[in-house]
């Protein structure tokens, strides 16, 4: 959609504007990095989720994708601090899945875990699941059984094959 | 029952809960520096946000006739974003302050090099200001996460005696028990740790350097849960020293290590019988049941 004159800021249809021009920018790659920064960091929630949505199609389609890259990780590892769940599941898209390196994804993945967001969502989950994911996730199983609380069925899928707890509950 | 909540963020909280917290028997709190939920991204806003801890919180808090103090460090969390850690050079200045007990909450968030070396720094300013050091543990990879601070720890030189080890469970707490380091338990309504669970943990290994705590803040939380505790001590048997010991005595000893700590009675709130001062005539309409100073009348005009 183009943005047109029309569109008040803030108002219906400036999200997918913001998005649109985001796509356009087939600008060099650091005014490509410099938009989606911008964009992120001056949005509210609503269009930081945007911008974590479109990052792995531009940083694909970007001729010279480094500092497209880099700024994405940057901003990712933003979302993956904050509290709320919707930038949470956002920044583990398919840009994470294929750029974040393995201590903030597997990190990320936890996380979500924790907030109860389901992991359906999650990029290249089955690919990426290591040996030191399913450690975490056997250690937080641990302290859930410890706690006599549940173990939710996303966690449970993480756990190494051989996991000593009483998988049945 | 007299209850210190040694680390609560009071920040979040309401004057009914303020109100409901003296009623319960709270009369000082520590409210460590921590994150607001959404993330900061400069150093003015923390420089605003450390000044409200020692400032207008301490005076909102003795409103209510409960004595607060405050620790200082920047969080876990936003010590990987480098425009927050420019704060780090000012933590000096706020760690001189009468009413900054400690440093914290410090330590591990995601367990990275930046959250490394953020934590050290803060080890460092402790052992210079000869103040203890409320370390947080993380929610994700906890074990683990527990284990690397207490080598971090170690390798500080800090006494294990001026650092609580907060947040911990039953996975964590014998690792922090061996190494003479106090242990931090923060009861929540439905996750980190429960009333009934913190007594068994009390059960198997006594009441000497433990720190219950309710941690309330913005999210779902319950700054009564600390009184909770010591009534679910008492069903269990405990006796009412024990019980002081836990939720009043270990605190002040802890946070006493600072030299600053003041737990006398509020002016005004010296007698028993105080909290019923606040009953139908509540202290923020600016009634003249208590004592207040002149400032006291800001108070009413909060908006």
């Amino acid at each position: 959609m183009e943005e047109q004159g029309g569109v008040r800021a803030g108002g219906p249809g400036a999200r997918s504007s913001a998005t649109a021009a985001l796509a356009r920018a087939g600008a060099p790659a650091i005014v490509v990095a410099d938009e989606l920064e911008t964009r992120y960091r001056s949005g509210d929630t609503e269009e930081r989720v945007l911008v974590l949505g479109v990052l792995d199609r531009i940083a694909a389609e970007h001729a010279a994708p480094d500092l497209v890259r880099s700024v994405g990780i940057d901003l990712v590892r933003d979302a993956l601090r904050t509290n709320d769940p919707r930038l949470v599941a956002a920044a583990m898209g398919p840009f994470a899945g294929r750029h974040l390196g393995d201590h903030d994804w597997r990190h990320g993945v936890v996380k979500l875990v924790f907030m109860g967001v389901p992991l359906a969502g999650v990029a290249r989950l089955d690919e990426r699941a290591d040996d030191e994911l399913a450690r975490m996730a056997e250690d937080l199983a641990e302290e859930r059984e410890a706690a006599g609380r549940p173990i939710p069925d996303d966690l449970r899928a993480l756990l190494p094959a051989d996991a000593s707890l009483e998988k049945g509950r | 029952m007299r209850i210190f909540d040694p680390h609560i963020h009071m920040t979040s909280r309401t004057t009914d809960d303020y109100e409901a917290m003296y009623a319960a028997g709270v009369r000082a709190v520590v409210e460590p520096a921590f994150w607001l939920g959404q993330p900061r991204t400069g150093v003015s806003s923390y420089l605003d946000y450390f000044d409200a801890i020692t400032g207008w919180e301490r005076f909102r808090a003795s409103q209510f006739g409960i004595r607060h103090h405050a620790a200082i460090a920047l969080n876990p969390k936003e010590a990987n974003d480098p425009r927050c850690r420019e704060v780090l050079p000012e933590l000096d200045r706020y760690l001189r302050r009468e009413s900054v007990v400690a440093v914290g909450e410090t330590g591990y968030d995601s367990m990275t090099p930046e959250e490394d070396e953020v934590l050290e720094t803060h080890l460092d300013l402790a052992k210079r200001h000869g103040l203890p050091v409320v370390v947080h543990t993380p929610h994700r990879d906890k074990k683990h996460g527990t284990q690397r601070t207490l080598d971090v720890i170690a390798n500080s030189g800090i006494a294990p005696e001026l650092v609580v080890l907060d947040h911990l469970n039953e996975v964590t707490v014998d690792l922090v028990a061996e190494r003479g380091c106090w242990m931090g338990f923060s009861i929540y309504p439905d996750t980190k740790m429960d009333p009934q669970r913190m007594v068994a943990i009390l059960q198997r290994l006594g009441t000497e350097r433990m720190l219950v705590n309710s941690a309330a803040d913005w999210g779902r939380s319950d700054p009564l849960l600390t009184a909770k505790t010591g009534r679910a001590m008492l069903e269990a048997g405990f006796a009412e020293a024990e019980v002081d010991h836990v939720l009043w005595e270990n605190p002040v000893a802890f946070y006493g290590q600072s030299g600053r700590l003041d737990v006398t009675p509020l002016p005004g709130f010296e007698l028993g019988g105080e909290a019923e001062l606040f009953e139908g005539n509540s202290i923020l309409r600016g009634a003249a049941a208590v004592p207040v100073t002149a400032a006291a009348a800001t108070v009413t005009g909060a908006n």
